[in-house]
């Protein structure tokens, strides 16, 4: 019983004034599940505040645009747009741009008619341009605060946990949107699969998200997830993987145990595919496959050839059943990845990660943001990250697309740079990096591999290629390309 | 020019991406081709195409060109454009008697003297796709000492004698088989046909195998995937090198100890065993 003198009782001590008052019950009835228009007003967007969004629907993605839709109307203006990425479809979104309701970005890609539009000079503030690791290292020091993070959910349940295993519009893992739902002021779940009862495989969890909100469809199955993806049937890429797999093997760092990264491009898989039947001969077996997954990567997994996976991104179907129900496929975090600010991300154990690039420079930095002609069409991502973690970087690269040369004096834009990579493979030769003496006195006398100094493969380009004329773009630049320790490497300009 | 034609990749010279990628797919030899694939209203354009990038650029490989037939309104402008290019070999088709390679040596030879050319330095492989050619074969190869190599056309060879294409290239069985004997015979190099089976590797595989069985030294071939397993048949694995050091060493041991006879193993070595060890272990050098 509540003595009737508790108020006086507890004065002099340092719980005074802590009496419980009475009806302190709280909210068990309240529901998390609201109208767009309910939530908006409850968090408090105002103008000049960040919004996020992961990308995980990559080109499926439709949760941008119907929140903007309601953003819009609300009348709100002068938003920041922080995405994980951008993909081709939101291409969609430039209305929002125009009329004002994004005046700022902040994503490691963006490409098509959004990029001619950062590129044009149209946004109020410059566009910031991170890896995955640095937005993750962003948002975890605050240094970008988000207001708002709506988050593309393929499945939640009334309580707001979330998975991307199941549903109609399943994308896999969530590790994009990590930071966000741990860090953002509120955290909304946007679904097209709200369930009843409580999942019993969560990524984010309720303890994470304020507000659920329910849509028709977050995404496109189609664009969210790759068809399978094979071995390159290009012979020129087949040759660049094949002395990849090379390279690789007689390197320290292909071993029993090892870890590593292959990305899920062609050329890396091809890669991939040689390495693997390099372990097969070997009896090797890799400790631990790190980064995105693709049905290749499964099939190694379930070969027993890599013996755990920890994935912050599913390419196709298979991946993200593997995902679900393989608990050696282990969901994490992009910070967990890539963040160079936590303790022990993920990219710092492997021992090589074989990485693309659409362009190269005799300084080994490498370019995979904008083309030839400076367009905005890729995005960082992981490939600063990886390459400064793992212990052996491999770029691999067709020396020439086209007519173009890809090996340049300097790349057109600098994204991650060519102190944290060591070896370029291309088709016509294989340049390692001078800083790693070790490494060229291991390699040169491989009979196997055509291995020449930067310089001459550089010369080697020109010749096939013809002179080069300088690209041509304006003065005034539209957007800084972060490290991912938050330094500024490049700048993007307008066109 | 090395000795070593395991591979002779065709490029069509019509097409400046596969020129400039030829090189990249490791074959011994690159021909670059003026007839089959180009059509007949882009022949000047692969001349200069072809001029244009060798005078320019050398690849690290034997350099041969494939000129069109002699009876053909091309083949004239074609050797104008061919010799100041110095390759290696033209890849000469439709070779059916001794006197089609006497002309073109006279001609190559002519031209080699305007152009201040050392005489005899282009080389000839030719190219046997009629049943008269496969009954020349030997005459073919010994007709001029800038032959290096013969080869069968199987399609067109095919058609002259009414033959139908099958899956296992039996129909070919005979003429690969002479033609190899004959290229022996005559001191040159034998040089499987073109297998443009590039999807079935196993089958392709096995047909290669099947004319190293015939006595053939290497294979023309027109994809590069093809390349690699060429390669592989026609390169002496490491047991097959670690033999053949055996057998060399074994002779000579018996050589120094003047001893009759030569035994590895348990087994009789003869001459013949030596020479093909030797042969191999010189081929590793090339």
């Amino acid at each position: 019983m509540i003595p009737d003198n508790l108020e006086r009782l507890l004065a002099k001590t340092r719980w005074a004034g802590k009496k419980a008052a009475v009806g302190i019950a709280g909210r068990k009835s309240d529901t998390k599940v609201r109208s767009m228009e309910y939530i908006l007003d409850a968090v408090g967007l105002k103008d000049g505040m960040t919004i996020s969004f992961h990308h995980a629907l990559r080109n499926g993605d439709q949760v941008m645009r119907r929140v903007l839709e309601k953003i819009s109307e609300k009348g709100i203006r002068d938003l920041t747009l922080s995405a994980s990425s951008l993909s081709k479809v939101q291409d969609c979104l430039l209305p929002f741009f125009k009329a004002g309701v994004i005046t700022a970005i902040d994503t490691s890609g963006c490409r098509g008619d959004l990029g001619k539009y950062v590129q044009g000079g149209n946004l109020k503030d410059l566009a910031i341009f991170r890896s995955h690791g640095g937005r993750a290292r962003a948002i975890e020091s605050g240094e970008l605060k988000i207001d708002v993070a709506f988050i593309a959910a393929p499945c939640c349940d009334i309580y707001g946990n979330i998975n991307g295993v199941d549903g109609d519009s399943a994308c896999g893992s969530l590790g994009y949107a990590m930071p966000d739902a741990a860090h953002a002021a509120h955290v909304v779940a946007v679904t097209d699969n709200l369930v009843e009862k409580p999942l019993d495989y969560v990524s984010i969890p309720q303890t994470q998200v304020d507000f659920i909100t329910e849509v028709e469809c977050i995404g496109d199955p189609r664009g969210i997830a790759t068809g399978s993806i094979r071995v390159s049937k290009s012979p020129a890429e087949l040759v660049i993987a094949r002395y990849a797999a090379e390279v690789i093997a007689a390197t320290p760092y292909f071993h029993d145990n090892m870890i590593f990264q292959f990305g899920s491009g062609g050329i890396a898989i091809s890669t991939a595919s040689y390495i693997r039947e390099l372990m097969r001969e070997k009896n090797y077996t890799a400790a631990a496959g790190v980064g995105g997954v693709s049905g290749f990567h499964v099939d190694m997994l379930e070969e027993g050839l890599i013996e755990t996976f920890f994935d912050p991104q599913d390419f196709d179907l298979r991946a993200i059943a593997s995902l679900r129900d393989n608990p050696k496929h282990q969901e994490i975090s992009v910070s967990d990845y890539a963040n160079p600010f936590v303790k022990s991300p993920y990219v710092d154990l492997l021992d090589f990660t074989v990485l693309s690039a659409t362009e190269i420079d005799v300084d080994f930095n490498v370019n995979v943001l904008t083309d030839s002609y400076g367009r905005l069409l890729g995005a960082p991502g992981g490939h600063p990250d990886s390459a400064a973690g793992a212990k052996l970087t491999v770029i691999t690269m067709p020396l020439l697309r086209g007519r173009l040369p890809m090996l340049l004096d300097h790349v057109t834009t600098c994204v991650t740079p060519g102190s944290t990579v060591d070896i370029l493979v291309t088709d016509y030769g294989v340049a390692v990096n001078p800083q790693r003496e070790d490494l060229l006195e291991r390699l040169s006398g491989n009979l196997k591999l055509p291995l020449w100094s930067i310089e001459d493969l550089r010369e080697k380009a020109k010749k096939l290629a013809g002179p080069e004329n300088r690209i041509e773009h304006k003065e005034e630049i539209c957007g800084l390309v972060e490290y991912r320790d938050g330094t500024i490497i490049d700048v993007v300009h307008n066109l | 020019m090395k000795n070593k034609l395991r591979t002779m990749f065709f490029v069509p010279g019509n097409s400046p991406k596969k020129i400039a990628k030829a090189e990249i797919y490791g074959a011994d030899s690159i021909i670059y081709d003026l007839e089959d694939s180009v059509s007949v209203y882009e022949k000047d354009a692969a001349r200069d195409l072809i001029s244009c990038f060798l005078q320019e650029h050398r690849p690290d490989a034997v350099i041969g060109i494939r000129i069109n037939p002699m009876d053909t309104p091309y083949f004239e402008e074609d050797m104008e454009c061919v010799v100041p290019l110095c390759p290696d070999f033209l890849r000469v088709p439709k070779a059916e008697k001794a006197e089609d390679i006497i002309k073109i040596d006279e001609i190559l030879t002519r031209k080699e003297k305007e152009l201040g050319l050392e005489v005899g330095k282009i080389k000839i492989v030719a190219t046997i796709e009629t049943a008269l050619g496969v009954y020349n074969a030997f005459n073919i190869a010994k007709a001029s000492t800038r032959v290096i190599a013969v080869g069968l056309g199987a399609e067109d060879f095919c058609a002259d004698m009414g033959m139908k294409r099958s899956e296992n290239g039996e129909e070919l069985a005979f003429a690969r088989n002479y033609i190899s004997l004959s290229a022996h015979a005559a001191g040159v190099m034998p040089a499987d046909y073109v297998n443009s089976n590039f999807a079935d590797e196993e089958a392709f595989l096995e047909d290669v195998r099947r004319g190293k069985q015939m006595g053939f030294a290497g294979k023309s071939c027109i994809h590069p995937n093809q390349i690699p397993l060429i390669h592989s048949v026609y390169t002496p694995t490491e047991k097959e090198i670690a033999h053949a050091r055996d057998v060399v060493r074994v002779y000579e041991e018996a050589m120094r100890n003047a001893s009759g006879v030569v035994a590895l193993n348990g087994k009789m070595v003869d001459m013949p065993v030596v020479i093909r060890a030797k042969e191999l272990l010189a081929s590793l050098e090339e």
